[in-house]
């Protein structure tokens, strides 16, 4: 096993966050990569991909609602996992953090308002490349 | 444009605290200039989170960093004295402000933390049994060793400076002043330098504090204590086969030692003691107590080291971290005491930051903006005290050091056992929570019954036998 890595190591098709579950920290991917997938009674949509340096679950910090959607290894990945705590306190030390959490939200919702426009339009399938 | 640097400011100004508005007129305007000195962990995330905080606010800033060494280098010329741990608590932040560690940069991730004591042995796994403990080397690497296959992490935080626009001076500072109520530095060449703001990152060990309390100004130089910090070569091998993944604190009857690590990097071990004034006697000491010797190869014992050194270390806050047009962050104002330093680099560096963009670069701005975050560190230092005076209690007493032992084997032993104690002690060792929170937890009822029940066991027959277990399996852990 590789020992500068940082975070724990997940096996192929291992599920980070699963859809429904409850949850109380978000995550910044190490190394590798995962799939998110939306789980549905008779089939899967996969809604993005996340690669080194992105972050995922950070919806359940802020709101007590399950996780949205299911994250699968592919391959194998280093996933570090972000206390709720210790962002929070954080955030109160210094409420600037909260900005590159916002930053993401916004890109995400901008991803969002095209996707939805191309799908409307009728000009092709939802971006891959982001969640 | 102007509308959406208003805008920009305002948003940041009633996002940060306090809200208050500036004091005067000191503001820093595009093109205005600053001076860091010293490019270590404080001086760098103060560069990078001020450029990148003036990029959301519009404003071109000119920053230079005089850093007269070079971090790629071996030994004493590229290093800068310190364990080189990286805190639970700051990697997590760190990922978060979208800094990740690369594995070139990250000599080990520390997968737990063994306690040695004269009476057994016992490992600490981490609470998400997740390797969130980075251990690096600040220079290249230590004196004697040849093989460079990794990155300087004060380098590697320069580099994200510099990629934020900041510029790197190789330049020794030899005087800093006062011109016309700006500051003036004179570097080695004899030229004269003038700045908008200074901020000083040089640590405690440099003359510059000096320099810069006799100006009169309010400044006072922090308290210091002498530390040791020393390398052992064991290859990558014999590190993997000694210490594993872990690194080993020790609660031994040593006085003036507070605490002692032996931190597992890629193909050295470096060991770091912390406490009142060590001196080479303590040092001899510890390397010759048998609970150290155990880790080390049976039929070579405790190797020379590679290099070592008696850094200062900062144990007592500058009372003022700033004059006007100047300040102080990390070891040169207020760190925290003896734990995750290069967190309070990083605290201190990003407070510093917002408070010379969103408040102003007055000594009463910095009053208000800034001083808030040096005496919340500096008021948990003065509960971190009570917690290392408890734990030197804890230290003199065998049948306390028994119970500690005993009380921590059983809930890592037990599975989904409360963790009364070995969250503190985690916390405690890693320096992941402040030491308020610490002490909080220790006041929780649990707590108190466990180890009452523990202390008691520790010095009853009865409790010896059972006690005695506890030796066995401590042992047989740490073999």
């Amino acid at each position: 096993m590789e020992t500068n890595n940082l975070g724990k190591l997940y096996k192929d098709q291992e599920c980070v966050v699963r859809q429904g579950d409850e949850g109380s920290c978000m995550y910044v991917v190490q190394k590798g990569e995962l799939i998110v997938i939306d789980e549905q009674a008779d089939n899967e949509v996969q809604l993005g991909r996340l690669k080194a340096g992105d972050i995922f679950g950070e919806m359940s910090l802020f709101e007590r609602e399950p996780r949205s959607a299911t994250v699968k290894v592919q391959g194998e990945a280093w996933v570090l996992t972000v206390d709720k705590r210790t962002l929070l306190r954080r955030i109160k030390e210094d409420p600037l953090i909260a900005l590159n959490i916002i930053e993401i939200l916004c890109r995400r919702i901008r991803t969002m308002d095209e996707e939805t426009v191309n799908l409307k339009a009728g000009q092709g399938h939802a971006s891959e490349d982001t969640v | 444009m102007w509308q959406k640097n208003n805008h920009g400011m305002e948003l940041a100004r009633r996002l940060s605290k306090p809200t208050r508005l500036p004091f005067s007129d000191h503001q820093l305007h595009d093109g205005s200039r600053i001076a860091v000195i010293g490019g270590g962990p404080s001086g760098a995330f103060f560069t990078y989170f001020l450029l990148k905080l003036a990029k959301r606010l519009d404003l071109n800033l000119d920053v230079d960093i005089y850093e007269p060494r070079y971090f790629s280098h071996l030994g004493p010329a590229g290093c800068n004295h310190c364990g080189g741990v990286i805190s639970e608590s700051l990697v997590q932040l760190l990922a978060i402000d979208g800094i990740n560690l690369p594995p070139s940069v990250v000599q080990r991730g520390i997968e737990s933390y063994r306690l040695h004591t004269d009476v057994g042995s016992v490992a600490i796994e981490p609470p998400l049994h997740e390797k969130r403990i980075a251990a690096v080397y600040r220079g290249g690497g230590p004196k004697g060793v040849t093989e460079v296959n990794w990155k300087s992490f004060d380098n590697y935080l320069l580099e994200l400076a510099v990629k934020q626009g900041a510029q790197i001076r190789h330049q020794m500072i030899s005087d800093v002043r006062l011109r016309d109520g700006r500051p003036c530095l004179r570097t080695s060449d004899g030229a004269e330098h003038e700045y908008d703001l200074t901020v000083v990152a040089t640590g405690v060990n440099s003359h510059l504090l000096e320099q810069i309390e006799a100006l009169d100004l309010g400044f006072k130089r922090p308290k210091t204590a002498t530390a040791f910090i020393s390398e052992f070569y064991l290859g990558e091998e014999g590190v993997k086969q000694q210490m594993g993944g872990s690194m080993h604190v020790f609660l031994l009857d040593l006085p003036r030692l507070e605490f002692a690590a032996l931190i597992p990097k890629n193909n050295c071990v470096t060991m770091c003691l912390l406490g009142d004034d060590i001196d080479e006697t303590l040092v001899e000491t510890f390397l010759n107590s048998p609970e150290v010797k155990q880790l080390f190869p049976a039929e070579t014992g405790v190797p020379q080291n590679t290099c070592h050194c008696f850094p200062r270390i900062n144990v007592d806050g500058a009372s003022q971290p700033f004059i006007d047009r100047m300040l102080f962050v990390g070891d040169s104002g207020v760190t925290r005491l003896y734990k995750d330093g290069i967190g309070a680099a990083y605290r201190t560096g990003q407070a510093a930051a917002n408070a010379v963009l969103l408040g102003g670069v007055s000594a009463e701005d910095f009053r208000h903006h800034y001083l808030p975050a040096c005496k919340k560190i500096s008021r948990d230092n003065a509960i971190g005290k009570v917690v290392f005076w408890i734990t030197g209690l804890v230290q003199s007493m065998r049948f306390s050091r028994r119970a500690i032992l005993r009380m921590t084997a059983r809930e890592q032993q037990k599975e989904g056992a409360h963790q009364h104690i070995s969250t503190v002690l985690w916390d405690v060792f890693t320096g992941s929570a402040p030491y308020k929170e610490v002490f909080v937890r220790t006041l929780h009822p649990g707590f108190i019954i466990h180890l009452a029940w523990n202390l008691f066991l520790a010095i009853t027959p009865f409790g010896s036998k059972s006690i005695l277990v506890e030796e066995r399996h401590g042992n047989q852990q740490s073999g």
